[in-house]
């Protein structure tokens, strides 16, 4: 025989998908109805971008025309209609939104962003105890605070400052996320190591005269400025 | 119920094993049951210094395989009815020690006597770490000396958290203990002073215990130094230490030092 490579079918994969989606159940008078819409998205006006919602017509008692007006009125206000539920099938022909059924209650997750501008969140790390030889604490989001001294051999890694009420011992890597503003701040020097986003100073390099005394340190350019507090 | 309190330093050599035997005969003798246990499988040394290294039948990790029971293991002491040892292994190693034995036979111990004291080995591995894991109570035992100071912080930190009691969110009571202490030298200012240590440890103190040749003395008869010659320094220093343990508040007696400079250390508490 001839080598005839016969078509392999395609297999149709069905697989399944949830969605949880907003529902709206319109009640009589729908005028009034649709001016509580009109007053939720005067406050929050891109709420339902990408969230189509469902529509439970179970609470009035609609004719087709009237359907079919109510759902212009909410495209409209750029918001899709996924489906309706609560209603006859009779009521619906082909060219609207389908008749949803096995609906199950859940919680909406609402994050209504108030502002449109997304800041990002100061976030910092309290520690109210000291922080000993052989510990390791990595907060890449923020600042670290410390009550209490940070011991020998210890390190603390942050993405911003590191500020020490107590004696750094250990090593203080700061800005590792290239925030080279980044400060450490401390009542007493005696540190191993100290580095603002990659640049870095061992206790070798230290001033003498400040040694054991109240100091900050911050990157200027590439070199480090470690200057006394008060 | 009795306390479960861990003897531990992390550097080795500074006085585990001289503070467990010691601290253990002073409870005994103010009348509670105690039984010492020794964790430094392989090179046990508790034996040794309460003198039973000639009545070792069964150890802790027979005990630990079910090869026998807890009261065919625990020796008891010659000269105090209520003082009582579970040596180590001298054979095995610590890879024979499993968390669900050494919990078990706490448990055990727990049930029958008022103080359960666990000699810890040196360093951070296995035996060190089970020693401390059931732990309510700690002694950290530090010399005078920089790297012993360190270890002793890396100790605690474990103690915050590789505990049963860590990891429920409770905290382990702990006690530094400051052995080894050397007048001469701290007056000439060779050591390093107690305040800074308290200051890097940030851990109530329990007590100062003098260097002296009383302690090795004891060792080499087979008995803890507070059995052997009660009114030496390091044995008063010992027992004032096991009396703070056990509620009372005795004024710290630095050895050697004026007692005006007392008030100083009195206040001492964590930082």
């Amino acid at each position: 025989m001839d080598s005839s490579v016969e078509p392999a079918r395609q297999l149709v994969r069905l697989l399944g998908r949830s969605y949880v989606a907003f529902v709206f159940s319109p009640v009589v008078p729908i005028v009034g109805w649709l001016e509580g819409i009109d007053a939720m998205l005067a406050r929050s006006p891109d709420f339902f971008v990408g969230k189509p919602v469902v529509l439970d017509l179970s609470a009035v008692d609609l004719s087709q025309p009237a359907i079919i007006h109510l759902v212009k009125s909410i495209e409209q206000r750029n918001i899709r209609v996924l489906g309706f539920e609560g209603v006859d099938a009779a009521h619906l022909n082909l060219s609207m939104p389908p008749l949803l059924t096995a609906g199950r209650h859940c919680a909406p997750q609402v994050t209504v962003a108030e502002k449109r501008e997304t800041k990002p969140q100061a976030t910092s790390l309290l520690l109210d105890s000291p922080v000993r030889s052989g510990q390791s604490v990595i907060f890449i989001e923020g600042d670290v605070t410390v009550l209490g001294s940070v011991g020998s051999g210890a390190e603390i890694v942050a993405g911003g400052s590191i500020h020490v009420y107590g004696t750094l011992r250990g090593r203080a890597m700061a800005g590792v996320n290239g925030n080279s503003s980044a400060r450490i701040y401390c009542q007493r020097i005696e540190a191993e190591l100290l580095a603002i986003d990659g640049y870095y100073q061992t206790a070798e390099e230290l001033d003498a005269n400040l040694r054991s005394k109240p100091v900050q340190a911050r990157l200027d350019g590439k070199i480090m400025r470690i200057t006394p507090l008060n | 119920m009795a306390k479960v309190l861990v003897v531990t330093s992390g550097k080795g050599g500074v006085g585990k094993t001289t503070s467990t035997a010691a601290i253990g005969a002073a409870l005994a003798q103010a009348g509670q049951e105690v039984v010492v246990v020794d964790f430094d499988v392989g090179l046990r040394n508790l034996d040794l210094v309460m003198g039973a290294e000639r009545r070792v039948v069964f150890d802790l990790i027979n005990v630990v395989q079910g090869i026998a029971k807890l009261p065919q293991a625990l020796i008891r002491d010659k000269r105090l009815d209520n003082l009582w040892l579970l040596p180590a292994s001298q054979t095995k190693d610590k890879d024979a020690l499993t968390e669900e034995g050494v919990g078990r036979i706490i448990e055990e111990l727990r049930g029958n006597c008022d103080w359960v004291l666990c000699d810890s080995p040196a360093g951070i591995e296995r035996g060190a770490m089970l020693a401390m894991r059931f732990a309510d109570e700690a002694i950290i035992v530090t010399n005078p000396e920089v790297s012993s100071v360190r270890d002793s912080d890396r100790m605690i930190g474990m103690l915050d958290s590789k505990t049963v009691k860590a990891e429920k969110g409770e905290r382990v009571e702990k006690h530094v203990l400051i052995t080894r202490y050397d007048s001469a030298r701290a007056a000439r200012g060779e050591m390093i002073t107690i305040e800074d240590i308290l200051g890097i440890l940030a851990t109530p103190l329990l007590g100062v215990i003098p260097e002296s040749q009383d302690v090795l003395r004891a060792s080499n008869v087979g008995s803890p130094v507070t059995l052997n010659d009660p009114a030496s320094a390091p044995a008063r220093a010992y027992l004032d230490a096991t009396k703070r343990l056990l509620g009372e508040t005795i004024p710290m007696q630095v050895p050697g030092e004026r007692k005006g400079l007392m008030n100083l250390l009195l206040g001492r508490r964590a930082a």
